[in-house]
């Protein structure tokens, strides 16, 4: 329930009190994604949240980016695919591929 | 991102604009274009600009593939509007139920004895006749307007306004019958039948709602089908 508008407010209130803030922004979409491009997370450097990129298969790995991103200053741009279930590793288990863009707020 | 783009998209927001943004993709510098300006740390090319500025008008999102790099650019449009008109029990549900669906809601309505606040906590409430009101507010094509009073000292001129502006949702609460004796005053006005199909009357999708939650659920589900599909989509 949280749109574009409303996650970037929440980001510069987050900005406003201090905090640092990263934005996770789906740039691409490839098969079956569970969020469309433009879709987006935003980060504070405390591990808060809110929106979403995907259907929370890659949310997690997300954020471990984004504190790195709030840390460093760079931008940075993350590819996931299919979800591989039998190693637990970090994907989509509904068989897309997403190409999501990181960046801080400055 | 830069808290000035930040802040621009957020003002533009506010003034129900839409603004395009576009940011290259490795080394995160942005140009926000907003109408006729465009401001930001990333310098396009005249072609790239153009496609920015393509990409604004039709309101899709895209990559752009420069000499200099991949662009990605993000339309960023204000929240969808819906206009309720008549603060009735219907209007309870379905306000708090659109304002979850990340529409921003205003409930018309000069009977003071029904927009109160205790009854609609939280949501934009408006006394103006609601003719008064949606000449201010400016039903545009991320808008909706659903009629829900019964009573068509109230409900015509607002149907009259929707029809007047392109507003992507037009709905009106009533039987079959009320709805044919509504079509008729309106087309006294001077409204065509084409502007009257545009009406959805009775409102709602038929899911045999009977609760006001209930028809509020029908008639956000309509919404979303117009909105998503376009009236090419609905059934017979």
């Amino acid at each position: 329930m949280s749109d574009t508008a409303e996650i970037l407010e929440q980001a510069a209130r987050w900005r406003e009190a201090g905090a640092g803030v990263a934005l996770a922004t789906v740039v691409t979409t490839w098969g079956s994604s569970p969020r469309p491009v433009g879709a987006k997370l935003a980060v504070d450097d405390k591990g808060a949240m809110l929106g979403s990129v995907s259907g929370g298969c890659v949310e997690g790995a997300v954020v471990e980016e984004a504190l790195a991103v709030i840390r460093d200053g760079k931008p940075r741009l993350l590819d996931f695919g299919v979800s591989d279930n039998q190693a637990w590793e970090v994907g989509l288990a509904c068989g897309g591929k997403i190409q999501i863009f990181v960046e801080r707020v400055e | 991102m830069k808290g000035r783009i930040l802040d621009r998209v957020a003002e533009a927001t506010r003034a129900h604009r839409s603004v395009a943004l576009a940011t290259d993709l490795i080394t995160g510098r942005q140009l926000l274009l907003d109408g006729d300006t465009a401001e930001g740390d990333l310098t396009l090319n005249d072609a790239a600009l153009a496609r920015l500025r393509e990409a604004w008008r039709s309101g899709r999102n895209r990559t752009i593939e420069s000499a200099g790099g991949r662009i990605f650019v993000e339309v960023l449009t204000p929240p969808m509007r819906c206009f309720v008109i008549g603060a009735v029990h219907i209007a309870q549900p379905l306000s708090q139920m659109l304002a979850m669906a990340d529409y921003a809601v205003t409930v018309i309505d000069p009977r003071g004895a029904f927009a109160t606040e205790a009854r609609f906590p939280g949501v934009d409430l408006v006394t103006e006749w609601p003719d008064e009101a949606l000449e201010r507010l400016q039903p545009d094509r991320g808008s909706a307007v659903v009629a829900l009073t019964h009573d068509p000292k109230l409900d015509d001129p607002a149907l009259a306004a929707a029809l007047r502006s392109d507003c992507f949702y037009v709905g009106a609460l009533g039987s079959r019958r009320n709805h044919a004796t509504r079509c008729a005053r309106l087309k006294e006005l001077g409204f065509t039948d084409d502007d009257l199909a545009r009406i959805h009357g009775p409102i709602g999708l038929a899911i045999g709602a009977v609760s006001p939650a209930e028809v509020a659920i029908s008639i956000a589900a309509e919404m979303t089908q117009i909105l998503r599909h376009g009236k090419a989509a609905e059934t017979a």
